[in-house]
């Protein structure tokens, strides 16, 4: 593949043929054969952009129906609709975002990749997302931010590394029967009631799926009160046809749940309890005790994050535009640093410069022009970015992606059909790209005298 | 005009072509129909294009007919506006939303219902569904192929395995469904990630709680949205949404569900809910996707009466519509209407008929043939799913109107207030176009 470089290419030779003076000449007057070699052109330029341009830019005046003139109608509904605005505002975060972060990443990688062995290969691996359809590749980053980690690769990398450094709960979500017993409160499920030395309290749980348990349960059993001990049972209240708050056949105990015995918010002992869910806590003391199950028993396990939720959405979406556009960046910016001139870079090596001056009084401003057009380019094409919004995002944060061409789209063609609010936002998207497109021209003219 | 040598030779490859796809559709026979084309435009493609083909084809055996069928999918409006503006119309269409009837009928696309047809069709169908199908009192719509959107679909082997029965109060239902959370099985799967399956519940919760005529007044916007009927209805949908431990995964995780994975959620190898309110389609998921058998693993029970209400059903439907008229229009749509093009499809699966006299031995499989039951059974009882009703910014729009409030509202069920003033500034601004 060969890619045209504007100035870099040029200054590679003599830099005196870059203003050859055949260049004003082949463009004379145009000659009538010229005229008729571009009428199909013109035609098509006409009937496919010309008209269709003039045709949504007067449709924007009228309303759903197209019957009825509305004048500025549409763009005022347009400016006072907080989901047009919501997509407006991720536009603009793209816009800034998401070409600058490509732009430099190709960079980094197109000089780094410069000087290994495998380069080529290396770049063709990076340049492969570019070949897959936006669509596809939204479909496959839906998947990757899935939040169940057991489908979301990304959720189930964080969970797995989480899970390394904390262990997780026994009983994930269990809960108290009822609050008469136990209630929930900070440091773990506390009782209720006041319990002394020689009473036997019987601690009901629920929410835990019986089969779940571990294999040494045995079935629950209420301990034989003792003088001078503190005895009980915490167990899962939960058998099929069983009755609540009391140990039913089949019902097993919860073993090594930690009980801790509190006084006046003091934890004063702890124990943990056994196969069949019996705890004693001796010589406590004489006293009103209250009996708590600390709560890292039940902690609920570790998920991941909610990456497709409406906080996380745009930069989640716009991290899988990079990885499909670097690829593009890299090809572009390392096809021009080929054509840096080698004797500028050694002339600044043997000047003293560092590899980091090297690179950044050097190589990044001979590849200006061309970083620029790479910019521009990812620019014009961010502004119509549409497919992965409309994929990666759930219908539930769709609003909170909301981007300009999603939401014309949505407008005009979706459940609603009024294409004159949506050619409204067509002409919002066209006014937004007008400056980049007359930056680009003036340029190219720019380059060409 | 001088035309160059190779266009009569153009002309004639594409005349031969024509001719020739002509010749090859007319294998009909000798009915009364032969030799006429009838073309008819649906949503359906797939194995649902494919099952409907099976009942054209049996018109076309019938009367010696060719019926060209045409699959627009979701983009059906759009196909049918732009041919009526190229004038290019078809002689049937089959139109899922009473909105885009409406819509046809106001810019005079379509034909009202020949007295012939509307003959057969209340020989065969309850009044409800020839009035679905009016626009102001005018029969356009001939609902052909109808939806039970009043039932809850359960996993019996957990249902088993809990000693779970089968609910018909709501307050069985929520109890049902702690008990089913003290036993570790998360109860509900929501797959509220797409708005409709919200929409759906909130039309059971009101068609319930405030009744038939209220629900038509509020589908007409006749009562506002901010109406205490509709905080009534809320309420009583946040004591299930309120609690995160009767939703799988707590009503955040809801709402990253899509409506596939809630009935793989209920239905898959591994399941982990109990159970999935949603129309009777819930079944071609199961069978698409899962390896549970609709009637065995997959069961379903009416959704359950709210304060004593009545035996209330929400549907929704695709109706045919006349474009042309004509008799061999005329003659399909009677066709349609008959009990015979209803059975046809019936043997296949993934169908319900609005029609009465189409036999139940029909159907499959005993859920679908109950499900079936239950729908002709409420006869004038059944209520057209509302947000298909009111107009689809408000209603069927992703992102916006009815789907994004009540998906809020999943998120923060305490906040019904806000709801209901953002669901009436919706509406509002949604009517007001």
């Amino acid at each position: 593949m060969k890619f045209r470089l504007p100035s870099p290419s040029r200054t590679a030779g003599d830099p005196t043929s870059a203003r050859g003076p055949q260049d004003g000449a082949r463009f004379g007057e145009p000659s009538r054969t010229a005229l008729l070699f571009l009428l199909p052109a013109a035609l098509l330029f006409a009937v496919f952009l010309v008209y269709p341009t003039i045709y949504s830019f007067v449709r924007s005046f009228f309303d759903a129906s197209g019957d009825e003139f509305v004048g500025l109608g549409n763009y005022v509904s347009m400016f006072t609709d907080a989901r047009t605005l919501t997509a407006i505002r991720n536009t603009g975060i793209w816009v800034l975002v998401a070409p600058a972060l490509v732009t430099g990443l190709g960079l980094v990688f197109a000089v780094l990749t410069e000087r290994i062995r495998w380069a080529t290969a290396f770049r063709l691996l990076l340049f492969m997302p570019m070949a897959i359809s936006l669509f596809a590749s939204g479909i496959i980053f839906r998947l990757v931010y899935e939040e169940d980690p057991e489908r979301g690769i990304v959720n189930a990398a964080v969970v797995s590394v989480h899970d390394m450094f904390t262990s997780s709960a026994e009983y994930p979500e269990a809960l108290p029967r009822d609050d008469d017993t136990l209630e929930v409160t900070e440091g773990g499920y506390t009782t209720s009631a006041t319990y002394e030395q020689g009473d036997v309290v019987e601690l009901p749980l629920v929410g835990f799926k019986p089969g779940d348990l571990p294999s040494q349960a045995e079935a629950a059993a209420v301990p034989e009160p003792a003088g001078n001990e503190l005895r009980g049972t915490v167990w899962l209240d939960a058998s099929f046809g069983g009755a609540e708050n009391r140990i039913d056949p089949g019902e097993n105990g919860m073993p090594r749940v930690t009980v801790e015995a509190v006084r006046d918010g003091q934890v004063v002992a702890t124990t943990s309890a056994g196969n069949d869910g019996r705890f004693t806590l001796p010589d406590l003391g004489a006293g009103e005790y209250r009996l708590r199950l600390a709560e890292s028993d039940f902690e609920a396990p570790f998920r991941g994050l909610t990456w497709l939720g409406s906080s996380l959405i745009t930069p989640v979406i716009i991290s899988s535009w990079i990885w499909i556009m670097t690829g593009f960046a890299i090809t572009f910016i390392a096809a021009g640093l080929s054509a840096i001139p080698r004797e500028a870079l050694e002339a600044a090596r043997v000047d003293g410069a560092t590899e980091w001056q090297v690179f950044r009084k050097v190589t990044v401003p001979l590849l200006g022009p061309l970083l620029l057009v790479v910019f521009v380019t990812l620019m014009i094409n961010v502004l119509k970015i549409f497919d992965l919004v409309f994929v990666i995002a759930p219908g539930s944060v769709q609003a909170e992606a909301n981007v300009i061409a999603l939401q014309m789209w949505q407008v005009s063609f979706g459940a609603g059909g009024n294409q004159g609010l949506g050619s409204a936002l067509v002409v919002l998207l066209l006014l937004l790209v007008l400056p980049i497109m007359l930056f680009n021209i003036r340029r190219f003219r720019r380059e060409r005298s | 005009m001088r035309y160059p040598p190779w266009t009569a030779a153009l002309i004639a490859v594409t005349l031969g072509v024509s001719l020739a796809s002509c010749s090859d559709n007319e294998g009909g026979g000798d009915g009364e129909l032969a030799g006429h084309t009838i073309e008819v435009v649906a949503p359906w493609s797939g194995d649902e294009q494919q099952q409907f083909e099976r009942v054209l084809s049996a018109f076309e055996e019938r009367t010696g007919a060719t019926v060209d069928y045409t699959s627009a999918g979701d983009e059906l409006p759009t196909v049918l506006q732009t041919r009526v503006q190229g004038d290019t119309v078809p002689n049937v269409a089959i139109v899922a939303q009473p909105g885009l009837i409406r819509q046809l009928a106001d810019s005079d696309a379509l034909k009202p219902l020949a007295p012939d047809v509307l003959e057969v069709l209340d020989e065969h169908m309850a009044g409800a569904w020839r009035e679905f199908g009016e626009v102001d009192g005018t029969p356009y719509g001939l609902y052909f192929k109808a939806a039970n959107k009043s039932l809850v679909w359960y996993n019996d082997a957990t249902f088993t395995e809990t000693g779970a029965a089968s609910p018909h109060t709501w307050e069985e239902f929520l109890e049902i469904s702690n008990g089913l959370a003290d036993m570790g099985v998360e109860p509900q799967s929501i797959g509220a990630a797409d708005g409709w399956v919200l929409t759906d519940w909130f039309e059971n919760i009101y068609l319930r709680t405030a009744g038939p005529e209220m629900y038509e007044k509020l589908s007409r916007h006749e009562i506002p949205w901010t109406d205490p009927s509709v905080r009534e209805a809320l309420e009583v949908m946040a004591e299930l949404f309120g609690e995160d431990r009767l939703i799988a995964g707590g009503g955040g995780t809801a709402l990253q569900t899509d409506f596939p994975d809630s009935v793989i959620n209920v239905f898959g190898e591994e399941p982990e809910a109990a159970m999935l309110t949603g129309a009777d389609f819930v079944g071609t998921v199961v069978s698409e996707s899962t390896n549970a058998d609709v009637g065995d693993t997959a069961r379903t029970f009416p959704f359950p009466s709210i304060g004593g209400s009545g035996d209330s059903l929400v549907v929704a439907g695709d109706a045919a519509v006349a474009m042309k008229d004509d008799k061999p229009t005329r003659e399909l749509l009677k066709f349609l209407a008959s009990p015979e093009a209803g059975e046809e499809w019936a043997e296949l699966g993934g169908f319900l008929s609005p029609n009465q006299n189409v036999s139940f031995d029909a159907y499959p499989d005993e859920t679908t043939r109950g499900i079936a039951k239950h729908l002709i059974g409420a006869g004038d009882g059944v209520r057209f799913d509302l947000s298909d009703q009111v107009p689809a910014a408000f209603g069927a729009t992703n992102g916006a109107g009815m789907w994004k409030t009540l998906q809020d509202f999943l998120a923060d069920p305490d906040d019904v207030d806000g709801a209901m003033e953002r669901l009436e500034a919706d509406a509002a601004k949604a009517y007001d176009t």
